[in-house]
């Protein structure tokens, strides 16, 4: 009970910190270049707080239900796409556009996930991708001019609220981002801990003792893939505002596979785990490409320097020596260490 | 109908190459339970070594520059692919998830380290001149590289079929592919069979890969991801460890996409594809495994 | 009937399949020669403590066979030792012909007994081109029993449920393979028809909620319908002839 409040205590102060942070002027040298107070270090902040949080989304299906999906880049690029468009094409305001979302957002996995889960395992997980590919097919080709194809889709000035515009108001996107971190691990807390969150975890240690129980798997399996996918939509709509827009990068079969590495890095299965992992890899995978410009790395032999310059290369091996040794994840060690 | 040859041909020629990449994908679901996403490493790798191969060789006969491409090619899709089972594979047999992320782990790697050494701009190949060129039949001009990606193909099926029903290594994979652990139970070292698959998929990416860089007379970092995902189709829609099937589903998906991304809009070919991929699934969902390697 | 050789040594044997304990200690001895019966109600462990011997199911223990440490060695590797095997659903290759399945089985090395196998299934020669998938139940454990007889170097055949679901002309043809089996390799037999084990062996162990409740002769167990009831439940009554 005190080990609980205690936790609780720390987070709460944890949180107190970050939002206050746009207020100190503290730097740390090593991690960040900049002040933690400054708009570039802010921005990549809540850039890492939208990832943490989308791991968690993803962890819910994949950490708790089991399910192999290769294709949640979808859902948050659903959501990023289906908000940039309300608000650029057809000049809609913010609240109208993030209400349209939500439906699209429950709507577009509420079908798809009908047939996915038809499959089981790695049918499954193919049935996901190949979906995945189909979105990311269409917003490439560019449909009557929504989705901008290549060059994806730039907000203009005009079409958010002036409060979330401009470099002078990065500390104003930076508490929405930690909000939705927040409330998202809030959800997932309630989510995986509710009844049919335990329904969830049953299914993915024994599918068919489930099933003899009279419930029905399908169901709940249905349940979590929409509850994850909406959440993804939601973080894919943050991203936008982060942003200034979406780009068919994270539309990318890559992208959900960046996704997967965010959440066995911090470990499978533990929401906050996800959560870190999420951070971290977006913090490496903008850290390591500053790395790779660094005078030090520039004298090194090319059969040294040209791997290390290269983020994703560092963040694929550093996955493997993870699924390899460390199947916990960093989650794992940590809770590991803390318990030695 | 000049078009429709054309189409038809050119579309025949897609689907080779998405054999060639799905044949040994479906090998390895079907005996080994790993849905390996590093296939499309294994052919980006060996497309970019074939051609870096035949650039040290620059002044000698085309001809000879692009054999020798596709010899290293063939070379490095299977030693990737061998190293890839042994060193990662192997030691997670008793995680299957584990595998499988694995196989992630090394298409990152392996695609950055790619992008690190070649860049990330599509690369322009010299072809030998007949490569480059067309070859009339029924009015339609078609170009070669389709004539020699279906040859390709052909002869790899033609050779698969062979090993598959007449040694006694393809007779422990068909059996391998039904029952895994009886295979075992008879005394038969079912783990090096695991290697010949790995080996086998690898060369035939490989295969794959520097025949797609004729195709489309370029190679850049990314086709070998989207090419697996239309290889992932192709495994699901012909049935799971299932060679022959692999052949008529990689020649009804790239014809099909070939026919609907000119007559209809581009893109419409590779949608109507995912779309057959949801009406197999939902036509016989349970139906998809347990298919035999004939 | 002491004076026969210890081929076959399980100690201590315990088998976890998820959080179950199915197999709790299992020691026995096999005597090389004859047909061993491995008895018990439905769900005791039986199969189990095969899969078990063989490696299919992991367990911790000592399994010994003329003295060898089986438990480090893989599957083939144990098979290779001499270990035949023919599971409970028989499980022959449904799209390989007769004669694949049977080459499948075919150990460098060993001497095979094609004339034996033909001699004893006469059929399996005349259907050698026929997908095992097509045989009837049978047929497909004929298949299964050659598999594992194919090999003149087995010392020593586990074979789970041979006769299940077989019509009775079946049976004992299955029954009159298995005695000429015994013949040449040692047989550890699982039985659930009691006529058939009773016909068949001699010595018996019992397997009770994943423990060994009976070991000793054939005779001694049937004969007394009370120890028979205790260790086998109120079919054993009507089993014994």
């Amino acid at each position: 009970m005190t080990a609980a409040r205690g936790r609780i205590l720390v987070a709460v102060a944890a949180l107190l910190v970050l939002a206050a942070l746009p207020q100190i002027g503290i730097t740390i040298p090593g991690l960040f270049e900049r002040p933690l107070s400054a708009p570039g270090t802010l921005s990549l902040l809540a850039l890492c707080f939208v990832f943490g949080a989308l791991a968690l989304t993803y962890d819910i299906v994949f950490g708790y239900v089991g399910l192999l999906s290769f294709g949640h880049a979808l859902y948050f690029a659903t959501g990023a796409y289906a908000a940039a468009i309300a608000l650029t094409r057809w000049h809609w305001h913010l609240p109208q556009a993030i209400l349209l979302t939500a439906v699209v957002a429950i709507v577009l996995p509420l079908v798809l996930g009908a047939v996915c889960l038809r499959m089981h395992d790695i049918p499954f997980a193919m049935v996901t991708l190949a979906f995945a590919e189909a979105g990311s097919v269409l917003v490439l080709q560019n449909p009557f001019g929504l989705t901008g194809g290549e060059e994806g889709l730039a907000l203009g000035s005009d079409a958010l609220p002036s409060y979330l515009v401009g470099v002078p108001n990065t500390h104003n996107l930076y508490w929405i981002a930690l909000a939705f971190l927040v409330v998202t691990y809030a959800v997932g807390w309630w989510a995986v801990n509710s009844p049919p969150g335990r329904v969830w975890q049953a299914i993915r240690e024994n599918e068919r003792r489930v099933g003899v129980l009279g419930l029905n798997p399908y169901l709940y399996k249905l349940g979590a893939f929409v509850l994850s996918a909406f959440l993804a939509s939601a973080a894919g709509v943050v991203y936008v505002l982060l942003q200034g827009g979406a780009n068919p990068q994270i539309t990318t079969s890559s992208f959900t596979l960046a996704l997967l590495v965010m959440v066995v890095l911090g470990g499978v299965g533990t929401l906050w785990g996800a959560v870190l992992g999420g951070i971290v890899y977006e913090y490496l995978d903008f850290r390591l490409v500053a790395l790779s410009n660094a005078p030090a790395l520039q004298s090194l032999p090319a059969i040294v320097r040209v791997p290390l310059s290269e983020p994703l290369f560092i963040l694929g091996v550093l996955f493997i020596v993870l699924v390899l040794f460390v199947p916990a994840g960093l989650g794992g060690l940590l809770r590991r260490r803390a318990a030695a | 109908m000049s078009t429709i040859v054309l189409l038809l041909i050119t579309g025949l020629g897609l689907g080779a190459l998405y054999f060639l990449i799905a044949a040994g994908l479906s090998l390895i679901w079907g005996l080994m339970r790993v849905l390996n996403l590093a296939h499309g490493a294994f052919f980006t790798v060996a497309a970019y070594l074939g051609w870096a191969a035949s650039l040290t060789l620059a002044g000698t006969s085309p001809w000879v520059q692009w054999g020798v491409s596709v010899v290293v090619a063939v070379v490095a899709g299977g030693v990737f692919a061998t190293l890839t089972e042994v060193v990662l594979i192997r030691p997670l047999y008793a995680r299957p998830v584990g595998q499988v992320l694995v196989t992630v782990g090394v298409a990152l790697a392996a695609i950055a380290l790619v992008e690190g050494g070649f860049g990330s701009d599509p690369k322009q190949l010299t072809l030998p001149a007949w490569l480059n060129g067309t070859t009339s039949i029924l009015g339609a001009n078609i170009p070669n590289t389709r004539w020699v990606a279906i040859l390709a193909a052909a002869i790899v099926l033609a050779l698969l079929l062979f090993f598959l029903q007449r040694t006694r290594y393809g007779l422990i994979v068909r059996a391998g592919v039904e029952n895994r652990s009886m295979v075992e139970a008879l005394g038969i070292d079912v783990q090096r069979a695991f290697t010949l698959v790995f080996a086998i998929g690898g060369m035939a990416a490989g295969l794959s890969g520097v025949l797609a860089a004729a195709y489309y007379g370029t190679i850049d970092p990314v086709r070998g991801s989207s090419m697996l995902i239309f290889a992932f189709i192709v495994i699901v829609i012909g049935g799971l460890g299932s060679v022959a099937g692999s052949a008529l589903a990689a020649v009804i998906v790239g014809v099909l996409q070939q026919f609907l991304n000119f007559y209809a809009a581009a893109g419409v070919g590779d949608f109507a594809v995912v779309l057959l991929l949801a009406l197999v699934l939902l036509a016989r969902p349970g139906g998809l495994t347990g298919a035999t390697s004939t | 009937m002491s004076e026969r050789e210890t081929l076959l040594a399980l100690r201590n044997v315990d088998v976890f399949i998820g959080e179950s304990h199915i197999l709790q200690g299992v020691s026995f001895d096999v005597r090389s020669g004859g047909i061993t019966g491995l008895l018990g109600r439905n769900g005791v462990g039986k199969t189990t403590t095969l899969r078990g011997i063989l490696g299919l199911a992991p367990r911790t223990g000592s399994v010994t066979l003329a003295g060898d440490e089986l438990t480090r060695l893989s599957v083939h590797e144990v098979v290779q030792r001499g270990v035949g095997y023919v599971p409970e659903d028989r499980d022959v290759f449904a799209g390989l012909t007769v004669a694949e399945n049977l080459r499948l089985a075919e150990r460098k090395g060993s001497e095979l007994r094609y004339d034996l196998v033909y001699e004893l299934f006469p059929e399996l020669k005349q259907r050698a081109a026929q997908k095992a998938g097509t045989l009837s139940g049978g047929q497909q454990q004929m298949v299964s029993l050659s598999r594992a007889l194919l090999n003149a170097d087995n010392r020593i055949l586990l074979v789970d449920e041979p006769t299940k679901g077989l019509a009775p002309l079946v049976v004992r043809n299955v029954t009159e393979a298995l005695r000429r089996a015994a013949e040449v390799a040692t047989i550890l037999l699982v039985e659930q028809n009691l006529s058939v084990a009773h016909a068949l062996v001699r010595e018996v162990i019992v397997l009770d909620q994943g423990r060994v409740t009976f070991t000793g002769d054939v005779d001694e167990l049937m004969n007394d319908p009370a120890l028979a009831r205790r260790h086998l439940g109120l079919a054993a009554a009507v089993g014994s002839h």
